[in-house]
């Protein structure tokens, strides 16, 4: 057992450097959704009441890009490269592997959410979140529903080349529908049916309410079960069809 | 292995193979492409579950997959990628430390000619260095039993010397090897026996200077000759004492000459291509 918890460890630990000497991720990670945020607060001008919606909403974004998007490219490239079937080929237990892998997606996670939080506190004027015990309930259940979903999702994307077009394909309209149902009241019903039925609005809500409006966790506990019940969706799918190679012909 | 087979769908990969390897043994699965080599080592590696038929890999199943197994071999695939962003160096020593006694890293990459491109990305590796790293990925947990799929293809006259080397190398330390090819001089190079496998089933098994000797099958011997007008003649048999008893005698009693008489004996790549031949 030990040696499982240092491999764990030591697999991590080779994640967060190569995730480090990559460029292109450590750009998506960390100054996107600063871009984002600047971009919003500038068009925002100054409305408050806008601003505190902003900032939890990047803040959902957030997570789904540093595991959804990012575990699904990652997993497609190591598949396609024949990494994966590599190291299914050595001792390294399967457990530690992909505790290593999931730790860094928290970290990363982690990071992106302090940035965001640092920086609602310093340029638009939100304060220290409400409630910090509910940000890490919501940030945690966020990362484990949308890593999994992440991992299931790697399975229906055939090849590598086409891995931006499927990835996309799903981060662009759950962002925008998610935004948009956050943000207007009167939405149209069925696009803020689809919103409330998907991960990301239910997520950003929690983190609206940690962040912002000090709502207790028992006022978003609908919230927080659709984001269960889809980590559990992807958990299942995540495992069951988890491929460690190309597939043949 | 006994009796093993495995099936896609309706397409038979492999139907029926016997063979055990002893240790210490480097034995060879020689076989044209889609014979089903890949497929069998697969299977003994773990990557694939047989659909019927009994495998012991150092007293493990390997479809179980326990990591016991894994840390006592090695595997060379036909082809697999490795991390863009980790030098040969950081990827080793992260490799070794899923072993029990994992050799020196240093070692290694000095064995496997990577010493110059130890600290580089992996990323900027050639084709050839990259194999190198496969092979030194493969050895640095110091595995008693390795698996090399097709381990020079597409290498240039000077790499391929340097795996062979690799390969005898490990044999003199005692090592265990099973290696496939569709190279018949690479199986009679390095092979202390050989399968011949087609169609997922073993046409022949044994040492390579023997499959040659006793051709199982129909390989024959040719006996050569020019007969008195000059014209080159050819002779195909599977007893060549009597065939050439019969010529030199009929040769006498004319008082002619065989010109350039030869026996030609079958060797693996006669058996081979025999064998493998369509019919």
């Amino acid at each position: 057992m030990s040696d499982a918890v240092a491999l764990t460890w030591k697999q991590y630990r080779l994640e967060r450097k190569m995730f480090w000497r990559n460029p292109s991720a450590a750009f998506f990670n960390f100054v996107l959704p600063l871009l984002f945020l600047v971009g919003g607060g500038a068009i925002l001008h100054g409305n408050q009441s806008d601003l505190n919606k902003l900032v939890p909403a990047i803040a959902g974004m957030s997570v789904m890009s540093t595991t959804f998007t990012a575990l699904a490219y990652n997993i497609v490239f190591l598949r396609e490269r024949g990494v994966l079937k590599r190291i299914r080929g050595t001792p390294l237990p399967t457990g530690s592997y992909f505790g290593g892998v999931a730790m860094n997606a928290v970290t990363n996670t982690a990071l992106q959410i302090a940035i965001v939080v640092l920086a609602g506190r310093i340029f638009f004027g939100i304060g220290w979140p409400a409630h910090w015990g509910e940000l890490i309930v919501f940030v945690v259940v966020g990362v484990v529903c949308f890593a999994a979903l992440g991992v299931a999702f790697a399975h229906t994307i055939p090849n590598f080349e086409s891995t931006a077009a499927y990835v996309n394909a799903v981060f662009l309209p759950v962002v925008f529908v998610s935004f948009y149902a956050f943000d207007t009241a009167n939405a149209p019903a069925l696009l803020r049916n689809v919103a409330d039925a998907l991960p990301l609005k239910p997520l950003i809500e929690g983190l609206y309410g940690a962040m912002v409006t000090g709502s207790s966790l028992s006022s978003n506990l609908g919230a927080l079960a659709v984001i269960g019940l889809w980590g559990l969706f992807g958990l299942y799918f995540a495992v069951r069809g988890f491929s460690w190679e190309q597939r043949r012909g | 292995m006994r009796d093993l087979s495995k099936r896609y769908g309706e397409h038979e990969a492999v139907r029926g193979i016997d063979i055990t390897v002893e240790r210490g043994e480097v034995f060879g699965l020689l076989g044209p492409n889609g014979a089903g080599k890949t497929t069998t080592v697969e299977i003994l590696e773990g990557y694939r579950k047989r659909t019927s038929g009994e495998v012991s890999v150092l007293g493990y199943d390997p479809a179980r997959r326990q990591i016991e197994l894994r840390k006592r071999i090695g595997i060379v695939l036909q082809s697999s990628g490795i991390y863009s962003h980790v030098t040969p160096r950081e990827a080793l020593q992260h490799w070794a430390s899923f072993y029990p006694a994992p050799r020196d890293v240093d070692e290694v990459l000095r064995l496997s000619g990577l010493n110059e491109k130890a600290d580089a990305r992996s990323r900027t590796l050639s084709g050839g260095q990259l194999r190198r790293l496969d092979f030194a990925l493969a050895l640095v947990g110091d595995p008693e039993l390795i698996f090399l799929d097709e381990p020079t293809t597409g290498f240039d006259p000077a790499a391929r010397r340097d795996a062979w080397e690799t390969v005898r190398n490990l044999r003199e330390g005692g090592k265990t090897i099973l290696l496939t090819t569709h190279y018949l001089d690479e199986a009679q190079a390095l092979a202390d026996r050989v399968a011949i496998v087609k169609n997922g089933r073993v046409l022949a098994i044994g040492p390579p200077s023997e499959l040659g000797a006793h051709p199982p099958g129909a390989a024959q011997y040719t006996i050569a000759y020019r007969d008195s007008n000059g014209a080159r003649i050819e002779r195909q048999t599977e007893d060549p004492t009597r065939l050439l008893n019969e010529l030199t005698s009929e040769a006498l009693e004319k008082d002619e000459s065989l010109e350039e008489l030869s026996v030609g004996r079958p060797t693996l790549e006669d058996v081979y291509l025999e064998l493998t031949a369509d019919e």
